[in-house]
């Protein structure tokens, strides 16, 4: 945050503010304190042994990436559907996925090396594996999308559009384990059947990892959220600066004439 | 502890990347910070 001398206001040169700092501690916090339980408090699994462990940041980051693309989603439903057509939530879904692109990478690398631990191969064709791959790549499309030419609203409407069927992917992914044959276990948490199936300080554990990913995802989000609208204003800046240009050239050559 | 390699490694990939992608968007937020003026920064 800038300070304020007497006499002057110094411009700001940060896209952090009081929210960022408390949510940026938070998020610390959330981390050391997940690392503890993870790695050194919480106990051994009776079947994947110390391998358990890696559960305590896969679940979260996956978790994270579904929440940043159904952000995603829902921000570009509010673009295109409010009749202002804000550019604000455009820049929210933008933000929004590549934070959620960012925690779905994470997610498959460290699914890999838990898969080689627990089936002792670091990637197999599989369903769940298959599925949340095609929805990295989807998202990983549409930033690609959000990068072509045009201008901001067309770049808004057509990656909104993306997005909204990018998303329609996540129930497969999350249901891939029921509908086809897995190697990817079922769902231990969020089951059909009711009581979630851990340990209590493993449950505890995950819980604190969920908790410091969320703090996490909305600390970049709004990092993210204001950088972009520093990128747009830059750009905006940049074609006023270039039309007055062309303008004084035109005003040259006529007074030449 | 047993696959320590492997269980400290994807705590170190997790919040390495994180860390990485953090940095890099903050210092270029900063970057561009500096050329646009305050009345274009909604949170300032």
């Amino acid at each position: 945050m800038a300070n304020a001398p007497a006499g002057g206001i110094t411009p700001t040169h940060d896209t952090g503010t009081r929210a960022t700092q408390v949510f940026g501690t938070l998020a610390a916090l959330g981390v050391a304190w997940l690392c503890a339980f993870g790695l050194l408090f919480s106990p051994a699994d009776r079947d994947q042994r110390e391998s358990v462990r890696i559960m305590y940041v896969h679940v979260p980051s996956a978790w994270v990436a579904y929440l940043a693309f159904g952000v995603t989603a829902v921000a570009s439903a509010l673009y295109l559907l409010r009749s202002s057509h804000s550019l604000t939530w455009d820049r929210l879904a933008g933000a929004s996925a590549e934070i959620g692109v960012l925690f779905m990478g994470v997610t498959l690398v460290t699914g890999m090396l838990w898969g080689r631990l627990s089936w002792g191969v670091f990637w197999t064709w599989d369903a769940r594996l298959t599925s949340t791959a095609f929805l990295f790549v989807t998202f990983l499309g549409y930033l690609a999308v959000r990068r072509l030419g045009g201008t901001q609203h067309q770049r808004a409407k057509r990656s909104a559009v993306l997005a909204m069927l990018g998303v329609l992917e996540i129930p497969l992914v999350h249901f891939s384990v029921r509908l086809w044959r897995s190697l990817h276990q079922d769902a231990t948490v969020a089951r059909i059947e009711g009581d979630p199936d851990l340990d209590g300080l493993m449950l505890f554990s995950l819980f604190v990892g969920l908790i410091a990913f969320t703090l996490l995802y909305v600390w970049l989000v709004i990092h993210r959220q204001r950088a972009l609208v520093l990128e747009d204003a830059l750009e905006a800046h940049g074609l006023d600066a270039a039309l007055v240009e062309r303008r004084a050239e035109a005003a040259l050559q006529g007074g030449g004439r | 502890m047993e696959d320590a390699g492997f269980v400290i490694g994807s705590y170190v990939v997790v919040f390495g990347g994180i860390a990485a992608y953090a940095a890099t968007m903050i210092s270029r937020a900063r970057r561009l910070a500096r050329r646009v003026p305050d009345a274009d920064k909604p949170w300032t």
